[in-house]
């Protein structure tokens, strides 16, 4: 299981921000490590996230995306005390879920 | 032991065993956190070009969105390792938003499908290997529109 | 100073001297894009994670005595964390030694946790490979002074010597290079590439670089603590790498805090 996420929500004006910092190394498959090793891709591929069991944001994300992935975005709805849910699978199938609850 | 798994699997993915792998996932659906993802579009994330990556999201010809979609980027990345990229609309019934850099490796960098009462408002932060343009493609109406926008990639002051 | 050093020193001269030109004449614009690219991205910052591995660190059991830090005093007494870097270093009565935060925690660790000081100082910063416990630590305390006003006193007869051994050190030219901390931090409007450098003799720009340290440097990938700043300094300089938490090193980081003081704190910061 990969490791906890920084997830920030708060609705204003009917309109709930989603603010994500994921912990994750994006590596492109394409950087050598101090030994000169090739070091293997490894990165998120998808990230999805649900309020009350409904998908407000579906993602994909390549080898561009950086170290310790940030997103921010929008839905409107939402209310203070609500829930909801951030989870993203990598390219080795591991994956994360982590729960925040809607600031006002 | 876990350690061991995660050595075993980048071996797999290094011989290209992890392909499969990652099939089994896909065709399940289903991980072990119990939800479900759509696959991810290996092809479009493995473009090198422009032309190639639009092919693979299905876009015939963009239409410009150059007064249509409100790119957001830094003119010049003090580091190229993190370039934050805002994509906006104001188009109705964006149902897609996408990133490229047309300079790195593989262009595609990220897609994003919003569900209806989700904003067209999208930031995140991409990787960029030199001075490139940032592409964006918006989906709206069943169309497609493409702005971009030029990053300047500096070297860093002292040492790392 | 002999024919050779003079020798040395002339190409270095040249150098600043076009570096300094380049930046007062143009391209001040670029100064405020790399401004508004910092600011683009100081939403959302990866030292996040370090601070809450320091925090899970600070109240985990560990060592051979089985303690957590929690009864570690870092200057406001046993287990305040709120506010104490805008304080340090500072002077204790029990160590009867001037310490910085890094020091003062590997007392902690030492004394509450009897974790042996050599295998501290062995790993003193993270890499790429491994996270470092002293250091993420170290992040979690100095979050916990965010927005309060840096105060760093000199009152005792051992801090101000510690000031003034600091600033001694910060101004003295030695090395291969013959190079000072004031060579590139004593001047103001020049730069090295595309970097504004701080003349850390201006309170504002003391200000402005104490209140971002440690940092989550984006061009590692790794949070970097202050101690870890000072090294890199040294590194760069050719100068003999510092002995971790060393006196030398502490008397330095007092000279820079207290040039930096009414400055609020906003660290950890987010570096290029």
């Amino acid at each position: 299981m990969g490791n906890p996420m920084k997830i920030r929500a708060a609705v204003k004006d009917g309109v709930t921000e989603v603010k994500i910092l994921m912990q994750h190394e994006m590596e492109t498959g394409l950087r050598k490590d101090a030994d000169g090793t090739l070091v293997p891709a490894w990165f998120i591929t998808e990230v999805k996230a649900q309020y009350q069991g409904r998908t407000v944001l579906e993602t994909q994300f390549g080898q561009s995306i950086s170290k310790n992935p940030y997103l921010l975005f929008r839905f409107k709805g939402g209310a203070a005390g609500e829930k909801i849910t951030v989870s993203w699978v990598d390219n080795k199938g591991d994956t994360r879920s982590d729960e925040v609850t809607i600031a006002a | 032991m876990n350690m061991e798994i995660n050595l075993q699997r980048r071996k797999a993915l290094k011989t290209g065993g992890g392909v499969g792998l990652l099939a089994l996932f896909g065709a399940l659906g289903l991980l072990q956190s119990g939800v479900a993802f759509a696959e991810w579009n290996k092809t479009a994330f493995s473009a090198k070009t422009m032309d190639d990556a639009l092919n693979a999201l299905g876009v015939i010809v963009p239409e410009n969105g150059a007064a249509s979609i409100q790119l957001t980027v830094p003119e010049i990345a003090e580091n190229g390792a993190v370039v934050p990229v805002t994509v906006a609309s104001t188009l109705a019934d964006v149902e897609q938003i996408t990133i490229f850099v047309d300079k790195n490796p593989s262009v595609l960098a990220a897609n994003f499908t919003l569900p209806q009462g989700t904003e067209a408002y999208i930031t995140t932060r991409v990787k960029m290997g030199q001075t490139a343009n940032v592409i964006a493609l918006v989906k709206a109406g069943g169309k497609f529109y493409r702005t971009s926008k030029e990053v300047k990639v500096t070297a860093g002051g002292c040492g790392g | 100073m002999n024919n050779s050093n003079v020798i040395k020193l002339i190409p270095l001269l040249v150098l600043a001297t076009s570096c300094a030109a380049t930046a007062a004449e143009s391209e001040i614009s670029d100064s405020d894009r790399i401004a508004q690219y910092r600011e683009m991205i100081s939403d959302g910052n990866p030292a996040d994670f370090d601070e809450m591995r320091g925090e899970a660190l600070w109240k985990t059991v560990a060592g051979p005595k089985q303690a957590s830090l929690e009864k570690c005093d870092l200057g406001k007494g046993a287990g305040v964390v709120k506010g104490v870097y805008t304080e340090l270093p500072r002077y204790f009565k029990d160590t009867g030694k001037v310490q910085d935060l890094e020091s003062r925690l590997l007392t902690c660790m030492t004394t509450l946790q009897g974790i042996p000081e050599e295998e501290i100082a062995a790993k003193p910063f993270a890499s790429e490979k491994k996270a470092s416990d002293i250091s993420s630590l170290a992040t979690y305390v100095v979050g916990q002074s965010k927005g309060i006003k840096m105060a760093v006193s000199t009152k005792h007869p051992q801090a101000k010597e510690a000031y003034e051994i600091g600033k001694r050190i910060f101004n003295y030219r030695a090395g291969p290079y013959d190079f000072a901390c004031s060579t590139c931090h004593a001047t103001s409007n020049v730069r090295i590439r595309m970097q504004d450098l701080p003349n850390l003799n201006v309170r504002k720009d003391a200000q402005a670089a104490y209140a971002n340290w440690p940092a989550y440097r984006v061009s590692q990938g790794l949070t970097r603590s202050f101690q870890w700043r000072l090294n890199d300094c040294f590194r760069q300089q050719r100068f003999p790498e510092p002995k971790f938490a060393s006196e030398a090193t502490v008397a330095l980081t007092m000279f820079l805090a207290v040039s930096a003081n009414g400055g609020e704190y906003a660290g950890p910061g987010l570096k290029r």
